[in-house]
């Protein structure tokens, strides 16, 4: 952008000197210019057509045929999508996808604010950082190992048998219980995200002024007050890509739940990709599984788009 | 004085708080090293104990021993340099050309750019998979490294940096007769060190923890990366003996963590920016 201000002033300077020779040296220049973005753009702009644009576009063809990846293809026009969306596996994945992103997004959030707004007001917040980010850099499959583990029925489970021991109270078996298993995943996700979302308020507070919020004080609002009208309004903007972000992330819940449960065995832990996953891998249905995959591409945008439109009401930009 | 009291109050609460989380969250590491030193004896009689009891030192050479770790770490760790290395150079030169080359579509291009971002991943797996076995590249670490090289974030993560960069080093450079390339290589690369080494970070650890690639892509063992090594460890020795299994686990994080430790400033303030938007 400042190129093209700074050529357009340099132009605007010198109208008398529009010669032929400088007006041919100057389309010279521009040719130029674009090999080099071509140039420059070529590699990222190659792979992103190769491998994104390219497999999109031939996801969404796949989705009006039928393939299993070796025989015939045939066109079959929206029947994926019918079948998909009268099946009721598709439909119970997309409700405990839901199920999961209503759990992971409020509770993980709010905890990540609360914690983040402690450590604001602490010293030692370097090590309280470091233990809280752990999880983050722990690969998926380590952590649904261990929890596997803590949350497991029976003799094993170090989590229900403790909680027995102590206070007499039988919990569900986390894993198995097709009406628990997206409460037992939420935990971990939260678990195992938290750090992050508390690093990137913490941030955010942190390029918050403190006159501001000392101002307030000094004009009698309390603690309360002063987070309502002070810290949110000046922390929303940050808080709102935190939201987008883990809706989209829980919309896509794989990894740990791959290692934690096999929702073959326990339905109630399939979510949209275990379920494009499963059509498309275990069965080899390539067309219902691409149906599926657009069906969850659809629901991310409705949802971001949604977010965006509420953004208005809720965030607060500084001019 | 009753301001103060109720001050150190307030910092006692907190700190209560934050221990009382700390622990929770150290809690399954713990639990995770205490266990990978349980005998499988132990694991059957008291399953429940705290402390391994006796010490089984064996559990890790015997995880070694059942399967390759030492291979996977070596294939984690070159297929998360290659990406790391090509991302930046590819994303930085792309995002160049965005904040300083005039092009004609260009605005629409990044939007382009902005919107495959989007894309959830999960879409392109089957296409990406029928396209990369008639190319003959699966269970090869291509498959696995160049999907994850085009990245729009990146190229978005850069141009904010390259922005920052006065635009008056590259006229000065210019008007002493530098192309573009050498502009970009001796001027704005250096410029930008900061932003690459937290976008390095960030694709290093997207890299190194991916699952469903290597899931998707890989049949064979020795090929495997670390998180699929244990994935696959855990389908075939998870029966009882947890102690071989979270020796295991303890075998693939714990390397990591250290690295975590030794780099936590950097790393956490580049995984903050990159939750920012890149600021």
């Amino acid at each position: 952008m400042t190129t093209s201000t700074l050529s357009r002033t340099t132009d605007a300077r010198r109208p008398a000197t529009e010669t032929p020779e400088r007006r041919r040296s100057l389309r010279g220049r521009r040719r130029r210019e674009r090999w080099w973005a071509a140039l420059f753009l070529g590699p990222q702009l190659l792979v992103l057509l190769a491998f994104t644009l390219g497999p999109l576009g031939f996801a969404v063809v796949l989705a009006f045929m039928k393939w299993d990846g070796l025989g015939e293809k045939s066109w079959v026009g929206f029947d994926n999508f019918q079948t998909q969306l009268s099946d009721p596996t598709f439909r119970d994945a997309v409700l405990n996808t839901l199920t999961l992103g209503l759990i992971t997004v409020p509770v993980g959030l709010a905890l990540a604010l609360l914690i983040a707004m402690a450590l604001n007001n602490v010293r030692g917040k370097t090590i309280y950082r470091v233990i809280y980010f752990l999880p983050v850099v722990t690969s998926s499959v380590a952590v649904a190992v261990i929890w596997q583990m803590l949350l497991a029925s029976g003799d094993l489970g170090m989590l229900n048998n403790t909680v027995h021991d102590w206070f007499g109270i039988t919990l569900p078996d986390w894993l198995n219980d097709p009406d628990w298993v997206m409460v037992a995943i939420a935990a971990v996700t939260i678990w195992s995200s938290l750090g992050l979302n508390v690093v990137i308020f913490l941030a955010g507070l942190q390029s918050i002024p403190a006159h501001l919020t000392e101002v307030a004080r000094i004009d009698g609002a309390g603690p309360v007050r002063v987070f309502r009208h002070v810290t949110l309004p000046l922390l929303s903007p940050t808080i709102f890509f935190s939201f987008v972000v883990a809706v989209i992330s829980s919309f896509q819940a794989f990894d740990q739940i791959y290692v934690l449960v096999d929702p073959d065995h326990n339905e109630g832990a399939r979510t949209i990709v275990y379920q494009v996953y499963d059509l498309g891998f275990k069965k080899f249905e390539f067309g219902a599984s691409s149906a599926a995959a657009l069906l969850l591409t659809l629901m991310t945008i409705v949802v971001t788009v949604a977010q965006f439109g509420m953004q208005k009401r809720f965030v607060h930009y500084e001019s | 004085m009753v301001t103060a009291i109720r001050r150190r109050f307030g910092t006692v609460a907190l700190h209560t708080l934050l221990i009382v989380g700390g622990l929770l969250m150290m809690f399954p590491f713990v639990w995770m090293l205490l266990t990978a030193f349980k005998s499988e004896g132990q694991m059957i009689q008291d399953p429940l104990a705290w402390l391994p009891d006796p010490w089984r030192t064996d559990n890790f050479p015997d995880a070694f021993d059942a399967m390759p770790f030492g291979r996977a770490y070596w294939n984690s760790f070159y297929i998360a340099v290659i990406t790391v290395v090509v991302t930046l150079l590819t994303a930085s030169m792309a995002a160049y050309a965005f904040t300083r080359i005039e092009f004609p579509f260009s605005r629409s291009l990044f939007v382009v750019f902005l919107l495959t971002q989007m894309v959830p991943t999960q879409v392109t797996l089957v296409p990406l998979y029928v396209m990369l076995s008639k190319l003959g590249w699966i269970d090869t670490h291509l498959a696995l490294i160049l999907p994850a090289i085009a990245n729009p974030f990146a190229v978005f993560m850069m141009r904010q940096f390259i922005r920052a960069v006065p635009i008056e080093l590259e006229e000065a450079a210019r008007l002493d007769g530098a192309n573009r390339w050498t502009i970009f290589t001796r001027i704005v690369l250096p410029n930008i060190k900061p932003g690459m080494a937290a976008l390095g970070i960030i694709v290093f650890l997207s890299s190194w923890n991916s699952f469903i690639y290597p899931l998707i892509f890989l049949n064979s063992e020795d090929k495997f990366t670390v998180p699929m090594l244990l994935a696959s460890f855990k389908g075939q020795h998870g029966g009882l003996d947890y102690g071989m299994l979270l020796a295991a686990s303890t075998i693939s994080v714990v390397p990591m963590l250290i690295a975590f430790v030794i780099g936590q400033r950097k790393i956490i303030s580049s995984m903050a920016a990159s939750g920012m938007g890149g600021r």
